[in-house]
């Protein structure tokens, strides 16, 4: 009987999980996991937060899910050490488990850059975990003023849960523009002013200096007063545990298509690993739920003697604010073309006869049609791209790809 | 499994498959209470260029991304059959972002929708094949490598 210890219990462990179970009913599986839930939907905080999900509608499975699965989970328990020769993983509990295979799935933490002065600061948050999402819901149970250093992604969101429990928020960031990972330039203007016309308010190019208990003074000079403070810069892969080990590590664990590490019997996924992006030929994390998905389930089913490769991953985000809903995916290289509609816009990367990347805001109709030509490497020269770029639509795709589309099991 | 498929060259382009699913799943039982002077929302779509029409629903796939995409676990497969949650979904539109078919769109609530087969509802199987005039839409059982 196979052995299996899954380090982390987010998605990509939920998948390794169901990748293992694909294969092997028999094999024990061992889940460690440092936050004290079940696995959930790390990405529903914000939404819990704006009184848009409870918390028992986000577990990420159903209630029996480890327990039909046949695992063990250790809850608030670490990995401190591992020991690939031996084949052993010790944890902060005292205990030393044995693996015949592993899947680290350890997630990332919120990267805190030095700001002097911030040991002064008693409400400082972090917006990563469910844990955070509660406290932060405690922090403002009387309307608050809220500073957010961060106009990522995470900081964002977390503005928007926050938006009906605050009296003002303001966001930094030391890009001049917001959501700089996803968005260019004209993309982040129309976002920002979305943002701004519902009172959220943005120092960009600008961040705190140093901070002084509720007051955080900004390099430009400019003091903000705040009774909640939360930090987004950005965050980290948890790699210690591989890397300590000896894997080869880059900024998150380096995987193959097979989600194998360096180190034999090692898998990684999720939010810790480092795959290759193919809409740029680069390794890089891609720290999204699909991926996180994808890459557990490879694992898993490798991991229990199986063959499942995922090498389409491509960086790809939905995401909404105040009901304007942003779609990106891929890369943001070469020729660029747009559609403007009443609605919004799209706009297109193309790149030696193939999309590359797309952003489209308030114009999401039917968008997978466009991801799957990243993903899959369509050449445009074989579809209708012209009438494409105006409608997602498969009447722009030859008639055999549409009858194996719509009249084929798939 | 039994599942719908789509004959373009059958296709009519007539729209009727829209109306029965926005009737099928409206709970009502009169078309013309359900529909009347409303926008609708149905989980089958037609689409085309020129002379070509079909219609677009979900395809249940064997291997479904939007069921592994969901970050809100609101997406699974029940004997073949890829349902959604409405009470977990959130919004968030990432399975539009990933169905290769365009095959999922809001409600008029802004909550996610997609064919269920009629299963969940009171025609007990799908109604744009049953009130199809052309039989462009079949529900029937194929060879697969599933």
């Amino acid at each position: 009987m196979k052995r299996y210890v899954i380090v982390g219990n987010g998605v990509a462990a939920a998948a390794c999980v169901e990748g293992i179970r694909s294969r092997d009913r028999d094999g024990s599986i061992i889940v460690i996991s440092a936050e004290t839930h079940p696995v959930y939907c790390r990405p529903l905080i914000s939404y819990y937060l704006e009184g848009k999900t409870s918390p028992d509608k986000m577990d990420y499975r159903p209630a029996d899910f480890y327990k039909k699965n046949g695992c063990r989970v250790l809850y608030g328990t670490k990995a401190v050490g591992m020991d690939p020769a031996e084949k052993t993983l010790s944890l902060n509990s005292g205990e030393t488990l044995s693996y015949d295979a592993l899947c680290v799935a350890a997630g990332s933490a919120p990267f805190i850059p030095p700001f002097k002065g911030l040991d002064t600061v008693r409400n400082q948050y972090t917006f990563m975990t469910f844990d955070d999402a509660l406290a932060l819901e405690r922090a403002t149970e009387t309307p608050k003023d809220v500073l957010i250093v961060g106009a990522g992604l995470i900081g964002l969101k977390c503005a928007e849960g926050l938006y009906g429990r605050a009296k003002s928020i303001t966001v930094c960031d030391l890009s001049n523009r917001v959501l700089s990972s996803i968005l260019d330039e004209d993309g982040a203007k129309t976002v920002q002013a979305h943002l701004e016309k519902h009172g959220l308010r943005f120092l960009l190019g600008n961040t705190a200096e140093r901070f002084e208990r509720n007051t955080a003074f900004m390099k430009n000079g400019e003091t903000v007063p705040f009774d909640v403070l939360v930090l987004a810069v950005g965050v980290k892969p948890n790699v210690a545990l591989v890397k300590d080990a000896g894997a080869s590590v880059g900024r998150g664990v380096a995987v193959n298509e097979h989600m194998q590490t360096s180190l034999p019997d090692v898998y990684a996924a999720g939010d810790c690993a480092e795959g290759k992006d193919i809409s740029c030929d680069t390794r890089r994390v891609l720290a999204i739920m699909p991926n996180a998905y994808l890459q557990g389930h490879a694992a898993g089913v490798n991991m229990a003697g199986g063959d499942e490769t995922f090498d389409n991953a491509v960086p790809m985000n939905a995401i909404g604010f105040f009901g304007l809903h942003l779609m990106t995916a891929g890369s943001y290289t070469g020729e660029i073309s747009e559609e403007k509609t009443p609605q919004g816009s799209k706009k297109f990367f193309t790149e030696n006869g193939l999309l590359k990347g797309f952003i489209l805001i308030g114009e999401t109709q039917r968008a997978g049609l466009y991801t799957s030509l990243i993903r899959n490497k369509t050449p445009l020269a074989d579809v209708d791209f012209e009438l494409l770029r105006q409608t997602a639509t498969a009447a722009a795709f030859p008639t055999g790809t549409r009858a194996n589309m719509f009249g084929g099991v798939v | 499994m039994k599942r719908i498929y789509v004959k373009e060259e059958w296709c009519l382009g007539c729209h009727l498959c829209e109306y029965n699913c926005a009737f099928a799943n409206s709970g009502k039982n009169n078309m013309a209470i359900a529909l009347k002077d409303k926008p609708i929302f149905p989980r089958i779509h037609v689409e085309g260029k020129d002379r070509i029409t079909f219609a677009v629903s979900c395809r249940h796939c064997v291997d479904p991304l939007c069921v592994k995409s969901c970050i809100a676990g609101a997406i699974s497969k029940k004997d073949g059959v890829v349902v959604i949650d409405k009470q977990k979904c959130v919004g968030c539109f990432t399975c539009v972002l990933v169905c290769p078919y365009g095959a999922l769109a809001p409600d008029e609530s802004g909550v996610m929708q997609k064919c269920e087969l009629c299963l969940q509802n009171a025609c007990g199987e799908p109604a744009c094949v049953a009130g199809c005039p052309n039989r462009a839409i079949v529900y029937e059982e194929m060879e697969a490598t599933e």
